[in-house]
């Protein structure tokens, strides 16, 4: 069996920088590791080289080379209580102080969490103070967002979850049946935009009251971790709130104490400092 | 069958694997280790998606040792039990951390064992044992051959013994297996590493 070593991925992550100005090199190793080795039995490559010469010398297949290697495994309503706790707390607590709502999904992969959150808001009738935007570093992710469909195979599960969520009706109500798929319906997106953006490249392009960031800083190490927590830092009004997944902790970044936490559960914290 | 041979000084990490049926003996392994057993433990065993609450207080219940499940990228305490959290992977990280992730399922689990196992043999290479519980699909038997592969030892509850005995059949099969223990023999094996461990640890 065939197995990488750091010294192969060394080469890989070096090439991509150089030629694509993309930046690997502080991604969690386990998890970039898997990702390389996946692609290379996707496509048959024999070897990390093998793969490193394609992107050399074929500059069209990065875009999939960026699909393959970032994960996109989501679900709607992931962590239920999380989103009980938006709805009955966070989100009247924001509108409590200002009459409008923005919104960051950061990382928003096939956007099943920016339909959540506009179920969500749609089911508290306050859709039309939010503006959304939702954003991701794979081209090819954020269209299949924009197409906002669900496969069957998953409708389950965001149903039970939708359920544990506590949602007022039930989650077909929000899709029509398709052959393969589920179309979401597109009406409760007027208020998203989807666009393109790379947390590595740390650029700040607007301000929030709410950044959702769950299970995305996973695929980074410490360092990166850190960089792209002054990002959110700076992408947040002050008192707006940061929300990443429950298994994730800023106490080791440099700016952890200019945020409280609200809810330590489900990983809800509160920019208190600028 | 038990052997001394294989209680060495060299080992720095164990990992667990185990699903359906696994329950008892990783209770009565974790109720019988030593409270100040040296090295870290990392334990992935199949769970419910959806319930994040619980399990690890189970575990602790009889544990000479509290286990936690860890933050993504927290760092590798001696002597620590670490328990996969529901529906995430747990990797061991080179440099001496954990990191979890939500890939897609692997064997259909999420954790899966293959994943902690693979990760785990590569960052201890030969300084790790693996040990693989009861179980009714063949995760972990990929990952007991990556830490052969990488000069560890391996361990599997017998076939005999285990409720189901799926999981420490396929290991057998996928690679040579060093030692196919009863849990009561498992438990004997940590004791006596334990023992070996703290007369090097006097002598330093």
């Amino acid at each position: 069996m065939y197995d990488i070593e750091i010294a192969d991925l060394r080469k890989l992550i070096e090439l991509v920088k150089e030629k694509y100005d993309y930046d690997f090199k502080n991604y969690a190793m386990s998890s970039f590791k898997r990702r390389i080795k996946r692609i290379v039995e996707l496509y048959k490559f024999d070897s990390v080289d093998a793969l490193v010469e394609r992107l050399t010398h074929n500059p069209t297949f990065f875009d999939e080379f960026v699909s393959e290697v970032t994960v996109n495994v989501t679900e709607m309503f992931r962590d239920p209580n999380f989103w009980t706790i938006l709805r009955d707390e966070i989100i009247p607590n924001i509108l409590s102080n200002h009459n409008k709502l923005s919104i960051w999904h950061a990382g928003c992969s096939s956007g099943e969490e920016v339909f959540s959150m506009q179920i969500l808001l749609e089911e508290m009738g306050v859709r039309d103070k939010s503006h959304t935007i939702a954003t991701d570093i794979d081209s090819a992710i954020i269209n299949r967002a924009k197409e906002a469909t669900v496969s069957k195979k998953n409708i389950e599960l965001n149903s039970s979850n939708y359920e544990r969520y506590q949602g007022k009706y039930t989650l077909d109500k929000y899709f029509t049946e398709d052959k393969e798929k589920y179309n979401f319906n597109k009406q409760l997106l007027s208020n998203v935009s989807f666009r393109k953006h790379d947390l590595v490249k740390g650029q700040v392009f607007s301000k929030f009251d709410l950044i959702l960031c769950r299970n995305v800083m996973i695929y980074f190490n410490q360092t990166l971790q850190n960089d792209v927590l002054y990002l959110l830092h700076e992408s947040l009004f002050k008192y707006g709130f940061l929300c990443i997944g429950s298994k994730e902790s800023l106490i080791w970044c440099d700016i952890a104490n200019k945020f409280i936490v609200i809810n330590n559960e489900e990983k809800i914290y509160k920019k208190v400092k600028e | 069958m038990f052997s001394y041979r294989n209680i060495n000084v060299k080992y720095k990490a164990v990992v667990i694997g185990g699903s359906a049926g696994s329950f008892q003996p990783v209770t009565k392994i974790l109720s019988s280790i030593p409270k100040d057993f040296p090295l870290p433990i990392f334990l992935c065993l199949h769970r419910l998606k959806h319930v994040r609450n619980g399990f690890v207080e189970a575990l602790s219940i009889k544990s000479t040792k509290e286990v936690q499940e860890p933050f993504d990228k927290e760092s590798i305490k001696r002597g620590s039990v670490y328990l996969a959290p529901a529906n995430y992977h747990m990797s061991i990280e080179l440099g001496n951390s954990i990191s979890l992730s939500t890939e897609g399922m692997v064997n259909n689990s999420r954790p899966s064992i293959d994943i902690t196992l693979d990760s785990a043999a590569y960052a201890y290479r030969d300084k790790l044992v693996g040990i693989l519980l009861s179980g009714a699909n063949k995760d972990g038997a990929l990952g007991m051959k990556k830490i052969k592969d990488r000069g560890g030892l391996t361990i599997v509850q017998s076939p005999e013994e285990s409720t189901i005995n799926t999981m420490p059949t396929s290991a057998l099969e996928a690679t040579e297996i060093d030692m196919t223990l009863t849990t009561e023999e498992i438990v004997k094996y940590l004791i006596e590493l334990d023992k070996l461990l703290k007369i090097k640890h006097e002598n330093i």
